[in-house]
């Protein structure tokens, strides 16, 4: 059955003044307050639930959802960009009783929409892990949140607690977890490690979480965002997600802006949409634009010149040598030096190891090393080729996917800025080295502890 | 059925006792960690690989089957 022939007849007509455009996600927000219960409702309409009436009813509708869902496109918002379908019906087809996790930690200094989505549109999210939930006949689904979480972490337990005794969503029991820990908490299997109650940090699969994750029950982790365009789909189907968006990224996708621009912040775009017309709806550029990070801190720099072609999905990104990964997009402006932020940022990447695996633990420790020493200009000089091997002796050698992400940003920055990095092996500090530091990269009271000292 | 090696990265603690029963899949880094050569292992190889395994001090590495894992996301 072709998704774009059910979509009618499942799924009813947007109600009035809903979501034709944009925005969808954030459909009738206001300013750092909550959308209630209520409000919730009467912006996107009554969410139509998949469980009770029988299990034979329920399996059908399940069914149904999963199939609009890979209908739909819809891939992982948290930067993996797995399909979203493909994720449910693994965890449908383990044995046992499955547990939902909303991913919210949001450990990538750079980004903010999902604290951001679930401070203004908390019911959306707790939507979609309700419908994911029920599809799944799993009875609970937890939101983890960083320890940074703020009003985020208040607004879902607000929200949590107005759903309380309401009949159509009583049924799944939610929950709301603050899990501590650096930037490899957002890992599946770290999270469900400080969701367990033991230090968040990434084991060694399989069993993938899917199989046996949060007490060794099947578990579905789905970033927040992911889980507010599952709710979305699940009213209004495959075929209406994916009026906006290019075919391999469809619908809409929320994105963190910062850098000098006029309003830094988290804007919902078209998948899709170009770089430049982003800049333009936060007010344009303040200042000269050095280059643009896209994914992240496990994402890929770009020089300026590139800015004007860049597009913002996964498909095109990735063509152009890019990462959407979990929509950052971050200018650097003309009044910092590139080579000492690479240098910063290769150090504090370094120092996010969780120190499990010897190759990231020595290998970051050694490229950060060498990038410092370039960066000074210093006489003795790690070559290109030293470079290359650090990074080939590192990437892919951990039990997550840290080391590689690093390894990659440092790759791209090295090519985004070559002739700085040339200027700095030549001559040392440029003017623009002591300027203030540009690349969020916060400090953590208490590092990991590791496996090691 | 085909077997290959892996290393768990996370219980490993580079003895490099892996490097010196199996070098023909094993070598190690400039930090003493194994690089392991992930390909089918053939005939007699196999017997060594698991006599290698089993010497492991921290039994990181692992005589798998089928296909390698797959990580964590």
């Amino acid at each position: 059955m072709s998704s774009s022939v059910t979509t009618a007849e499942l799924y009813p007509a947007p109600p009035d003044g809903a979501v034709a455009g944009l925005p969808r996600l954030l459909a009738g927000v206001h300013e750092q307050c909550a959308l209630t219960l209520t409000e919730h409702l009467s912006v996107h309409g009554q969410l139509p639930l998949v469980g009770g009436g029988g299990r034979s009813r329920s399996r059908s509708r399940a069914a149904k959802l999963f199939e609009e869902v890979e209908g739909s496109g819809l891939c992982g918002c948290g930067g993996g960009g797995f399909p979203t379908a493909t994720k449910l019906r693994s965890v449908a087809g383990a044995r046992g009783r499955p547990v939902v996790v909303v991913n919210a930690v949001e450990a990538e200094p750079p980004s903010s929409k999902d604290r951001t989505l679930l401070e203004l549109a908390p019911h959306l999210v707790l939507d979609g892990a309700v419908l994911a939930a029920e599809a799944l006949r799993a009875d609970e689904a937890i939101v983890a949140v960083g320890e940074h979480a703020g009003a985020s972490a208040a607004s879902v337990y607000a929200a949590i607690e107005e759903r309380t005794g309401r009949g159509e969503y009583g049924r799944i029991g939610l929950t709301l977890v603050s899990v501590g820990g650096g930037y490899v908490t957002g890992q599946e299997s770290a999270l469900i490690a400080g969701l367990e109650g033991r230090e968040a940090l990434p084991t060694f699969t399989p069993p993938l979480p899917f199989e046996r994750g949060l007490r060794r029950r099947p578990t579905l982790v789905n970033n927040a965002e992911t889980l507010a365009h599952l709710a979305l789909i699940g009213r209004l189907g495959a075929r209406w997600y994916r009026g906006l968006g290019t075919s391999a990224h469809p619908g809409s996708a929320l994105v963190t802006l910062s850098g000098p621009v006029a309003y830094p912040g988290v804007y919902e775009i078209e998948a899709g949409a170009s770089l430049c017309s982003l800049i333009d709806a936060a007010g344009g550029t303040t200042t000269g634009v050095r280059g643009v990070l896209t994914g992240g801190y496990a994402g890929s720099w770009a020089p300026a010149a590139a800015i004007d072609e860049l597009e913002l999905s996964r498909d095109r990104l990735a063509a152009a040598g890019g990462a959407f990964g979990a929509g950052i997009v971050l200018l650097l402006s003309s009044e910092t030096c590139p080579v000492a932020e690479t240098a910063r940022l290769a150090r504090w990447l370094a120092g996010q190891s969780a120190r499990q695996c010897g190759p990231c633990m020595f290998g970051l420790d050694a490229i950060a090393e060498a990038i410092s020493g370039i960066a000074a200009g210093a006489r003795e000089q790690a070559s290109d080729r030293r470079l290359q091997t650090l990074a080939a002796l590192t990437a892919g050698r951990g039990a997550c996917a840290h080391p590689d992400g690093a390894v990659r940003v440092i790759a791209s920055a090295l090519r985004a800025f070559a002739a700085d990095f040339e200027d700095h092996r030549r001559a040392g500090p440029c003017e623009l080295c002591a300027s203030a530091d540009e690349l969020p990269l916060p400090l953590r009271a208490a590092g990991h502890s590791g496996a090691r000292p | 059925m085909s077997h290959r090696v892996e290393v768990n990265p996370i219980t490993c603690e580079a003895h490099g006792i892996c490097a010196e029963l199996l070098p023909e899949r094993v070598s190690l880094d400039e930090w003493g960690y194994p690089i392991v050569d992930g390909r089918p292992l053939h005939g007699s190889e196999l017997e060594h690989a698991r006599r290698a395994a089993r010497a492991c001090p921290t039994l990181a590495l692992i005589v798998a089957r089928e296909r390698a894992r797959s990580r964590a996301s």
